[in-house]
């Protein structure tokens, strides 16, 4: 970015705009989807139009969502392999989340949180595809029988529950680690934020030429 | 169709407000499909079409009496044929079927949809169309099969038990059609007075396991048969042996609810207890200036 020489490139805007979409249906989803999920969460329904409109739009949202995922599923794969430095991470974990990292092995694009995220995004959106699908009435109530839609419910609703959980983690990581936001709002992140948590990456990318 | 006051409702689907109950001692009715003394002239079928202002398209021929072949959003009763034969003997049994008023309805308990479902306190499961959405929760949450959902509109339809009827002191117009009376309509202490008196002459007659069925598994039902074969209610189209709300519904609606809240309210917790606790995580100077270094190496 030339009105900030000092940044360090981070994601095209491409992938900002695939991962905007897929945050935001996301968001559409487990909000439509909550309102069913308890009666004391039904008045989010009014966000949607009503009940019937809820009921009715969730489902397309998914669609849109497994669509955007799917994108962010091919740019991503190979960054978020796993390896022994990963591990490593997670032994350490209780030492990350006190902001207290010296020592620990460098870290490339992902560190093993976030690649945990989007396996555990990847697993979950798909199941949760595959089940909304079963859950679909309008348009494949024949297909299934009434105990195959039973379980679905239960792993949809499971799912989402999961989801959500992960949601909350991955947010919250980007409100905690300042600088990160940054990296999808804008596309790049500061040298010193490229240090401290991503560094085998930072080194990678100087290495470019 | 909420024809009764709000004072007689007993429970409301996906609602957190505590049910009205002030009003005391109503009766718990039902209705008692004897099947031994059905012809199967399907005269109930038509008085629910007729009573209801209902229209069922018509349809094609499948190979057996059954018309239509199955419940459908218009048709809310349907008499099952089923041809039994046991050695020599063939029996045919007629069942009218339709949904069984559970006093423990799984409908009841699915559907998300505050109000969409009540039930009153004289035992009647009525769907208030009004409140439905349409996502077919109710379907999974029933134990016989009784639930459809309209093409035309997306809503759920089901019998009534002539609730409009009941609340001014009639029988359902099923009940009212029926020429041989194998349809009786009271209160539930009655039809099972009545039940046991009809099973001890299908007794005497060699129907030795003619019983009542208002199975426990759902908490007794406020539709209530007396079978010749008590025994095997499978026999009767499919009639569930033992029919409770299935555990995967049971747990869906269950305990699955308050603890997924609780998780997902611990983590919103968690979080923030863990940034005023520990601060945000911050980009030393030092961080900067090693990050400026490496760069700058390269000249950047
Ligand atoms: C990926 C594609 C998805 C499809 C096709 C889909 C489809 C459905 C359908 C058909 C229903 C039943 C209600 C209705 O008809 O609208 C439903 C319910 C629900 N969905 Fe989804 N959904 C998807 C993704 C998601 C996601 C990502 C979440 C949450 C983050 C979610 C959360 C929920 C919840 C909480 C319910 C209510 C479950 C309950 O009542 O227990 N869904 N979904
Ligand atoms: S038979 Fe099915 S639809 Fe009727 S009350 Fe029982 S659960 Fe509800
Ligand atoms: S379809 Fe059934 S479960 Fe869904 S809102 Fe209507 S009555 Fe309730």
């Amino acid at each position: 970015m030339s009105e900030d020489r000092k940044a360090v490139a981070r994601y095209t805007t491409a992938a900002r705009i695939n991962h905007w979409i897929t945050a935001g249906s996301l968001i559409l989803l487990a909000l439509s989807g909550m309102a069913l999920f308890h009666p004391s969460l039904f008045f989010l329904t009014n966000l949607f139009g009503g009940g019937q409109a809820t009921r009715a739009i969730h489902p397309w949202i998914g669609v849109v969502l497994a669509i955007s995922f799917l994108g962010l599923f091919f740019r991503f794969v190979t960054l978020n392999f796993w390896n022994r430095d990963d591990t490593i991470w997670m032994k350490n974990l209780g030492k990350v989340i006190n902001d207290k990292e010296e020592g620990m092995p460098e870290v490339g694009k992902y560190n093993a949180g976030q690649k945990l995220v989007f396996w555990g995004q990847s697993i979950l959106i798909l199941l949760l595809f595959g089940s909304g699908i079963v859950l679909w009435d309008v348009y494949f109530e024949d297909y299934t029988t009434v105990d195959q839609k039973r379980l679905s419910a239960v792993i949809h609703a499971l799912c989402a529950i999961g989801a959500i959980l992960i949601w909350i983690v991955h947010v919250y990581a980007a409100i905690w680690v300042k600088g990160t936001l940054r990296a999808m709002t804008r596309g790049s992140v500061t040298r010193g934020w490229s240090w401290k948590h991503h560094r085998k990456w930072f080194r990678q990318e100087v290495e470019k030429p | 169709m909420a024809t009764l006051q709000s004072l007689d409702i007993r429970r409301r689907s996906a609602s957190t407000e505590a049910p009205p109950q002030v009003r005391q001692g109503s009766l718990e009715v039902a209705k008692l499909i004897d099947v031994s003394k059905c012809i199967g002239c399907k005269a109930c079928q038509a008085a629910c079409l007729a009573w209801n202002d209902l229209v069922e398209p018509v349809g094609t021929f499948e190979g057996s009496y059954d018309n239509p072949p199955d419940l459908t959003p218009t048709s809310w009763t349907v008499m099952k044929f089923t041809e039994y034969e046991k050695g020599d003997d063939l029996e045919w049994l007629i069942r009218k079927d339709g949904c069984m008023h559970c006093d423990d309805p799984g409908c009841l308990k699915a559907c998300p949809a505050p109000g969409a479902i009540v039930q009153y306190t004289n035992g009647i499961v009525d769907f208030v169309s009004e409140n439905c959405i349409g996502c077919g929760y109710c379907v999974k949450g029933c134990p016989f099969n009784v639930p459809r959902i309209s093409k035309v509109d997306r809503k759920a339809y089901k019998c009534t038990l002539c609730v409009d009827r009941v609340a001014v002191g009639q029988a359902p117009a099923c009940a009212k059609a029926c020429p041989t009376q194998a349809i009786y309509f009271g209160s539930k202490d009655d039809m099972i007075d009545h039940a046991e008196k009809r099973i001890i002459d299908l007794k005497s007659r060699g129907f030795a396991k003619a019983g009542l069925y208002d199975p426990p598994g759902v908490g007794g039902t406020h539709v209530m048969y007396v079978l010749h074969h008590a025994d095997q209610p499978s026999l009767y189209a499919g009639l569930p042996d033992d029919p409770r709300i299935s555990p995967m519904v049971g747990f869906w609606k269950g305990v699955m609810k308050p603890i997924s809240l609780a998780a997902i309210a611990f983590a919103g917790v968690f979080g923030f207890l863990h940034y005023v606790t520990k601060g945000p995580n911050e980009v030393s100077e030092s961080d900067q200036r090693k990050g400026d270094d490496l760069a700058g190496r390269k000249g950047t």
